[in-house]
């Protein structure tokens, strides 16, 4: 069995990891680097719960092979926080508004919305419930997800980067 | 499941990958995006010996538009499509269909040149590829040879692509000032595949009569169609809301899918004549009556 390395930024740290060239970005994050908090659900490209954020963008970790990872800045629902202690803005939203019931979408669908309001800080319903038809949720109905993304935005409007959601 | 084992290379130019394409003896596969060949490597239906990933090659991922057309690099993602200036006034109906290609996270890596190697017969890119007389540029050992979507497309997940080639572009006819257009898709819920689907344009003549129809359909073969019985239909006609009519009944009788899992071909059938009387009706501006 040959492997090759892989290196690239996890939530800002420098990171490599040894694995097969056929070792998803998912697989690796979990089973290499012990970053858990991303879910792995259907592994092949439908449910989003393996959602990270390679280079800005929120791409599915199961449809990406870890050696196609080297190189990239990555950040994952381990990355949204600025400290063990306190929540991001977006994870006090969903707390404030019941966003999530089993938690098994919440890491996916969290870096999903963060990618997103980060790319369109004024994204309207519309657009969150199309961007969120990516990832499954089987407890929720969305409603409550959909509040607490729209509520999150202001925290990523452009001149109030650092605003916190009230509690 | 998870992927079956394979060697794995990321070469810096198009001379080498076809290379490395070549010395496996066509049992090594391009990755790009990985949106579609992920999902076969995790189902097992594809399991070649060497991943060749064509990521880094520097030139595939321009979109360039002028007066010969429109070419699309096979690394454009559908993201850089959606977010293009100029698309969008360039060439609505590519731009239109676009919008209906899977979910956001697979838009930030799902690629041109990917969706149209892999040949989905509902899938969006190859559908309006031969709506539009699109070319495919490929690249070779012997250098590049160009084919036309219609014939690019052999069957289900099935091209005219050899195992040591790779797709470099897609080559789009200039689209024309004032030109009638609409794409129709229907999926059971966003970001899956049409069940059916129809791209079509056309210009006018100073009387309003149809010139030079292009109709293709999505998801109703085993491969992107056109409807040729029903070009010939539209062809010099106005259109009004009884060749609409017709046209609809035309199209649904040019097809015969097949049954699978998510319709029966039936359901398919009847599905393509509502989406080509809801595009035609769209193109030509007309609002039609609610029929019982």
């Amino acid at each position: 069995m040959t492997t090759v390395t892989t290196s690239f930024t996890l939530n800002g740290k420098a990171v490599q990891a040894d694995v097969e060239p056929r070792t998803t970005l998912a697989d690796c994050l979990r089973h290499k680097l012990q970053a858990t908090g991303t879910h792995v659900g259907c592994e092949h490209g439908v449910c989003g719960a393996c959602t990270v954020i390679i280079d800005g963008a929120a791409v599915r970790s199961c449809l990406t092979l870890a050696v196609q990872a080297d190189g990239t800045q990555i950040t994952t629902v381990e990355g949204l926080a600025p400290n063990p202690t306190e929540l991001s803005p977006l994870q006090a939203s969903f707390r404030k508004h019941h966003a999530l019931q089993c938690g098994f979408c919440t890491p996916g669908i969290l870096t999903t919305a963060h990618a997103l309001l980060s790319e369109e800080p004024d994204a309207d319903e519309e657009r969150i419930r199309d961007v969120l038809s990516g990832n499954l949720c089987r407890c929720t109905g969305y409603v409550t997800i959909v509040e607490a993304v729209l509520d999150a935005r202001a925290a990523y409007a452009k001149n109030t980067k650092h605003a916190k959601v009230a509690r | 499941m998870k992927p079956p084992p394979f060697e794995y290379a990321r070469p810096a130019s198009l001379e080498e990958a076809i290379a490395l394409l070549a010395q496996h003896n066509g049992d090594a596969k391009a990755i790009a995006g990985g949106q579609s060949l992920m999902p076969m490597l995790a189902f097992r239906l594809a399991a070649p010996s060497m991943l060749v990933d064509i990521t880094r090659i520097q030139g595939l991922n321009s979109i360039d538009i002028d007066e010969n057309g429109i070419s699309l690099g096979a690394l454009v993602r559908w993201r850089d499509i959606e977010r293009h200036a100029e698309l969008a006034a360039a060439h609505p109906l590519l731009a239109a269909a676009i919008r209906h290609v899977a979910h956001y996270q697979i838009r930030n890596r799902g690629t041109v040149g990917g969706s149209v190697a892999h040949a989905d017969p509902a899938a969006e890119m190859p559908g309006i590829a031969a709506t539009c007389d699109a070319e495919i540029i490929i690249a070779g050992a012997q250098g590049r040879r160009s084919v036309r979507a219609e014939e690019f497309f052999t069957g289900s997940l099935t091209t005219a692509l050899a195992a040591e080639e790779l797709i470099a572009a897609v080559r789009l006819p200039t689209w024309k000032h004032g030109r009638r257009w609409a794409f129709e898709e229907f999926a059971r819920r966003r970001g899956d595949f049409a069940l059916a689907g129809v791209a079509l344009y056309y210009d006018l003549d100073t009387d309003a009569h149809v010139v030079d129809p292009h109709v293709g359909a999505i998801g109703v073969a085993d491969r992107p169609i056109r409807l040729k019985s029903l070009e010939q239909l539209l062809a010099g006609r106005v259109v009004d809301e009884a060749l609409v009519r017709e046209a609809a009944a035309t199209a649904a009788a040019s097809v015969s899918p097949d049954d699978d899992i998510h319709a029966p071909g039936d359901y398919r059938r009847s599905l393509l004549g509502v989406l080509v009387e809801r595009a035609l009706a769209r193109a030509a501006g007309l609002q039609l009556a609610e029929q019982a």
